[in-house]
């Protein structure tokens, strides 16, 4: 186990440095900084101190070799729109974004885990059906769309909640419901499918029979063995919210990073936008991490390997 | 297993149909199985779920709609008639006549927008699955088939690109290469390729060694051949399925980045830009700028994952009794 776990520790930290590497390769193509930074009637000289400061007069391999050890130190730049460090920036919106995250994932586990064992142990049965059917709208519609939706029917028409911006509970219950129908429809899925394929598995049948009630049969054995794939792809998930938070934190005006990043696209502040990719990847790659680890904790099959 | 169906599900369907005037297969039953011959068990099952039917029939009039956008939408979605701006649907008082689904800010049929946007999407849809099938599949055979370097080369990208979220990837390389149609396609297409070359990669080696390819190498046929003549074939059912994934999922992936402003160009009559364009006068009551596009595109989505799930069921028998 721990060299499984060393070679996934080491898998991570080169999936880390080969994204950072493709970052700063699209970096030097997306174009020259100085001419951003610059006012359009600067001199030759002016452009050419900025380029000297900033180091863009060295060799490729040299840069990239630069802004790996300043990366190591937090240091990625310099905002050019807010003139402040722009992982700063970026982390200071973390909380923000987490926030939502974290509600949005626990609204989807708190309503996906119940009504998929039950729809599981009543197959074909009017909750199972109705569920199904749920299911396939929560996967089939676009979230930013669903976001609207929302704003229409509880911000416009009831105005029974706020529809925009972050504060009291009540401005989390849009953003977050709306983020999370698609993951609800997502693990609901997944977790009737799960049982599904455990309830037909010998040691249910050896559980029945040696009389354990239906309910023991499906909470106890049937629920834990379908939970340890789900925790997989649940907390997967969880990486890929973050990342697709960008589009409620747009709609619902949310102060998270995702909002900050996308203003930073129309203003091409790269540092910013540098920034941001590197904070969630490393979220979402210590997650897949963290993950894995518990998977392997979890499976006696994996542990007691060599 | 796989052969068989429920006599009390599939007897009625078989008789009543009708269609079996010249030949009556010979009603061989298992344990209250009816045996059904493999070639006829896919149309059986697609016929016999109307479900999957009715989302088949809307997906083609989609299509339909779609390929004919010229000819069937009122009026040119681009067109902005001033007079005209945020005019409810038709069934309101307000509403005027070509106008259906009402019109946005500027004067534009949303009705029209509607048409063409499904055009766009399923475009997109289709062309960049296409491609990541592509990139996916020929790199996918050479890591399964030359195997040693290529094949580590070749899984450690894949693994890096199943690492990272795809929205993120698409939102990076859309910032870089800025709006456009064709690098929209582009984009999708390298974001969604790793599936692919996974899962072709894991046929290839399961069969890698079986006699009849050993054979056609004594033969004397060359690796191209044997890779597509032998392996690809065995491939096809993973590969249609995933695609029947993938389609419905890059669809909304390309109506989202459209959404945020980094997909297609304005210019161009996208549903993700209609509810963009649609959500900025929301709280002026237009719902309809913004809620018939989004409706439309759940529709079409909602279409192709119903055939997907009966596709996957009735191509994995595995996975049948599941989902």
């Amino acid at each position: 186990m721990g060299l499984y776990l060393l070679k996934r520790f080491y898998q991570t930290g080169i999936v880390f440095l080969v994204i950072t590497a493709i970052v700063f390769v699209i970096l030097h193509a997306a174009g020259d900084p100085v001419e951003l930074l610059l006012p359009q009637d600067a001199t030759e000289e002016a452009a050419t101190a900025l380029r000297i400061e900033l180091g863009l007069d060295k060799p490729f391999l040299v840069q990239y070799g630069l802004f790996l050890a300043n990366a190591s130190r937090g240091n990625l730049g310099v905002s050019y729109h807010h003139g402040q460090p722009a992982l700063q920036l970026v982390l200071d919106r973390l909380p923000a974004s987490l926030e939502l995250v974290g509600i949005s994932m626990l609204i989807s586990i708190l309503i996906a885990l119940p009504l998929g064992v039950l729809s599981a142990s009543r197959r074909g049965k009017l909750l199972d059906r109705l569920s199904l059917i749920g299911s396939l709208v929560g996967i089939s519609s676009p979230p930013f769309w669903i976001g609207i939706v929302f704003i229409l029917i509880f911000a416009v028409e009831l105005r029974w909640l706020p529809s925009s911006g972050r504060g009291t509970w009540a401005h989390l219950v849009l953003p977050a419901t709306s983020l999370a129908l698609y993951r609800v429809a997502l693990f609901l899925r997944l977790i009737r499918a799960g049982m599904l394929d455990v309830m037909t598995q010998d040691f249910i049948r050896t559980a029945r029979a040696k009389g354990l009630s239906e309910k023991k049969v499906i909470y106890k054995h049937a629920l834990k063995n379908t939970l340890i794939p789900f925790v997989t792809i649940a907390g997967m998930q969880m990486g890929s919210l973050l990342a697709g938070a960008i589009v409620t934190e747009k709609v619902f005006a949310w102060p998270g990073m995702g909002r900050l990043f996308l203003d930073s696209i129309g203003i091409m502040d790269f540092p910013v936008i540098i920034a941001w990719t590197l904070v969630v990847a490393t979220i979402f790659l210590s997650i897949n991490l963290f993950v894995d680890i518990i998977y392997v904790w979890l499976d006696p099959r994996i542990r007691h390997a060599k | 297993m796989r052969n068989n169906i429920k006599t009390e599900e599939a007897l009625p369907e078989n008789t009543d149909a009708g269609h079996e005037t010249t030949y009556t297969p010979p009603a061989a039953s298992f344990f209250g199985y009816q045996y059904i011959p493999a070639e006829r068990q896919l149309l059986h099952s697609f016929i016999s779920n109307k479900l999957v039917l009715g989302a088949t029939i809307l997906f083609l009039l989609c299509v339909l709609c779609a390929v004919f956008a010229h000819w069937i939408s009122p009026v040119d979605p681009l067109e902005q008639t001033l007079s005209m701006r945020l005019k409810p649907p038709i069934w309101y008082s307000e509403g005027m006549s070509p106008y259906f689904f009402g019109t946005d800010r500027l004067g534009r049929d949303v009705l029209s927008n509607i048409i063409h946007g499904l055009r766009i999407s399923l475009t997109v849809g289709v062309l960049s699955v296409a491609l990541s099938l592509v990139i996916g599949l020929s790199l996918g055979l050479i890591a399964g088939y030359k195997g040693g370097f290529w094949d580590g080369f070749i899984m450690r990208a894949v693994d890096i690109q199943l690492s990272l979220p795809l929205i993120m990837v698409a939102l990076c390389f859309m910032v870089i290469f800025g709006q456009g149609l064709g690098k929209l396609i582009l984009v999708i297409s390298i974001a969604g390729w790793a599936e692919y070359a996974r899962t072709v990669r894991a046929t290839v080696l399961s069969i890698r060694e079986k006699e009849y390819v050993e054979a056609a190498h004594a033969l004397g046929f060359g690796p191209v051949t044997i890779m597509i003549k032998y392996l690809l074939l065995n491939a096809i059912t993973p590969i249609l399925v995933i695609t029947a994934v993938q389609v419905p999922r890059v669809i909304i992936l390309e109506a989202t980045l459209s959404f945020l402003g980094v997909g297609v160009p304005i210019t161009t009559p996208s549903i993700g830009l209609c509810i963009a364009r649609g959500y900025q006068v929301l709280f002026s009551g237009s719902w309809w700028v913004s809620i018939f596009p989004g409706l439309a595109l759940m529709i079409l989505v909602g279409c192709i994952n119903v055939v997907a799930d009966w596709f996957r069921d009735a191509l994995e028998p595995r996975s049948r009794e599941q989902v």
